[in-house]
């Protein structure tokens, strides 16, 4: 039973999905939109699941006083605190929800992304090595793409003397884009083709049943 | 000259930090501007297409980020909606991901309040739903399902703005601004492949080489995208466009001196590992 009724689930909603993009007549089209409409459900609920998972380990975490467990009851006091201020009083402008999520989750968010210019930094310095024809033309690359991502580049460039009178004023610019739009979107185009290829496969494995570690191993 | 070299290719990674900090502190301390010219490109590409739209058009604006990447779709979120109500577009805006919807608010109404611009009369937020790529592909067949209700729970039948609007192909513009999974990838392949509509958007500067393959364009053939923003010099690149500098075009000067200093690093790092021997590993300087 564990094991027959998700693949019947699975195989009767992902036809549904492919029939209704190929025959556009009913009673396709209306099963498709029941299917998204269940989906859309599923998806939600699973947020609760999320939330009742999150404060689980969270409470046993405190119990057992594991290793760092003093960072749970902050998790547990910023998640009620944040909820209960969005159920109470709403997510709209001039509530108490949105101002701590302006003056609290969005500078906390930020400095974490921040963060990543310091570790690219220190990485860059420690491991970026011109130690191959590979790795020297990877690192050329980046060069000029950094520079020419930046108005500095072009700046540097009509440093140089009749530069800026040339007919490339902005020639760092215009290596970086051509860079952009040609070596790195074919390499680009390349892994989407192969990515969609696999996604289409394994779809199909997950639809007729072949996949089934999706389902935690209940085979 | 050698023990030297070792010496600072072993430096404290605590050194480089500072100097990282001290490389986007002060240009931004000293407002320290450069001159950046917008050449032709996926920004400009992006810019001329919303310009040309006619009054009126209808724009759906998906806020696909939260707070982490807000430094860079921020400012190109407030450059695109002071361009488009500017324009005279009715803006519907939504969200992909959870915070994203409290993000778009900041920005419509700050924006709305500044060009006296009406809710539910030019722009409206729907908020966040989830089902990602789903949704979209919901939105094609009905937003009102998708949507009963906006940000602020009035019902979709009281909004005026949406009395002519029942699915995606209402839409003269897609714009997504996308910090990860959903986001760009799922609105070209739905909106756009699906449904026709044209998507445009913007992303962080680190993704957005993996989206340049939906700009390609054959003679004659709509591309996947119709422009797009890539990180801060992308925002930067629209304040530019649109005449109103802000946030990003102050940032630039930061970004290029950082750059330049990682560009230092590089090249220090690679002489000191040259010179002191190439098989030889870093002592110590990963604390």
């Amino acid at each position: 039973m564990r094991l027959y009724v998700p693949l019947a689930i699975t195989f009767v909603a992902g036809m549904i999905m492919i029939l209704q993009f190929f025959i556009p007549h009913q009673p396709f089209p209306m099963l498709g939109d029941g299917v998204q409409d269940w989906y859309v459900i599923v998806a939600s609920s699973a947020i609760f699941l999320g939330i009742l998972n999150l404060l689980r380990v969270h409470v046993k975490k405190i119990r057992l006083r594991k290793r760092h467990w003093q960072y749970s009851p902050v998790t547990i006091v910023g998640f009620l605190t944040m909820f209960v201020s969005g159920v109470a009083w709403g997510v709209t402008e001039e509530t108490p929800f949105y101002y701590l999520f302006n003056q609290m989750v969005v500078p906390m968010g930020a400095t974490m992304f921040s963060l990543l210019a310091f570790f690219v930094a220190s990485a860059a310095f420690r491991a970026f090595r011109a130690s191959n024809w590979r790795a020297t033309l990877l690192l050329a690359s980046a060069f000029l793409v950094m520079l020419g991502r930046v108005p500095i580049g072009d700046i540097i460039w009509r440093w140089i003397p009749g530069a800026a009178e040339s007919s490339h004023p902005y020639l760092v610019s215009e290596i970086a884009e051509w860079i952009m739009q040609f070596p790195n979107m074919a390499g680009q185009r390349a892994i989407l083709i192969g990515a969609a290829m696999g996604v289409v496969a394994t779809s199909l494995r997950m639809i007729f049943g072949i996949e089934r570690s999706y389902l935690g191993g209940a085979d | 000259m050698k023990k030297l070299l070792e010496r600072i290719g072993n430096v404290d990674r605590r050194v480089i930090f500072v100097l990282m900090a001290l490389a986007v502190i002060v240009p931004l301390a000293l407002k320290l501007t450069m001159e950046m010219p917008v050449g032709e490109g996926p920004s400009y590409e992006l810019y001329e297409y919303i310009d040309q739209l006619p009054a009126d058009s209808r724009v759906l604006m998906s806020f696909d980020y939260d707070p982490s990447t807000k430094p860079e779709l921020q400012p190109m979120a407030r450059a695109l909606v002071a361009h488009m109500l500017g324009s005279d577009l009715n803006i519907v805006a939504m969200a992909l991901w959870p915070q994203g919807a409290t993000l778009g608010q900041e920005i419509l109404s700050g924006v709305s309040d500044s060009l006296g611009a009406e809710q539910y009369e030019d722009w409206v937020n729907m908020g966040y739903k989830t089902g990602g790529q789903v949704l979209i592909v919901r939105l094609g067949t009905s937003i009102e399902a998708a949507f009963p209700t906006d940000l602020e729970n009035v019902p979709y039948g009281e909004i005026p703005m949406l009395s002519d609007v029942s699915t995606l192909r209402d839409f003269d513009l897609v714009v997504t601004l996308s910090a990860g999974d959903p986001g760009i990838p799922a609105w070209v392949m739905i909106a756009s492949d699906r449904f026709g509509v044209p998507v445009g958007g913007g992303c962080t500067a680190v993704s957005a080489p993996q989206f340049y393959p939906y700009l390609q364009q054959r003679d004659g053939e709509r591309p996947q995208m119709e422009g797009l923003l890539g990180g801060l010099r992308g925002a930067a690149d629209y304040e530019t466009l649109i005449e109103r500098p802000g946030l990003a075009a102050a940032g630039m000067s930061a970004q290029s001196i950082a750059h330049l200093v990682i560009m230092v690093f590089i090249v220090i790092g690679n002489i000191t590992f040259f010179a002191t021997g190439r098989k030889k590993r870093t002592k110590g300087g990963g604390r």
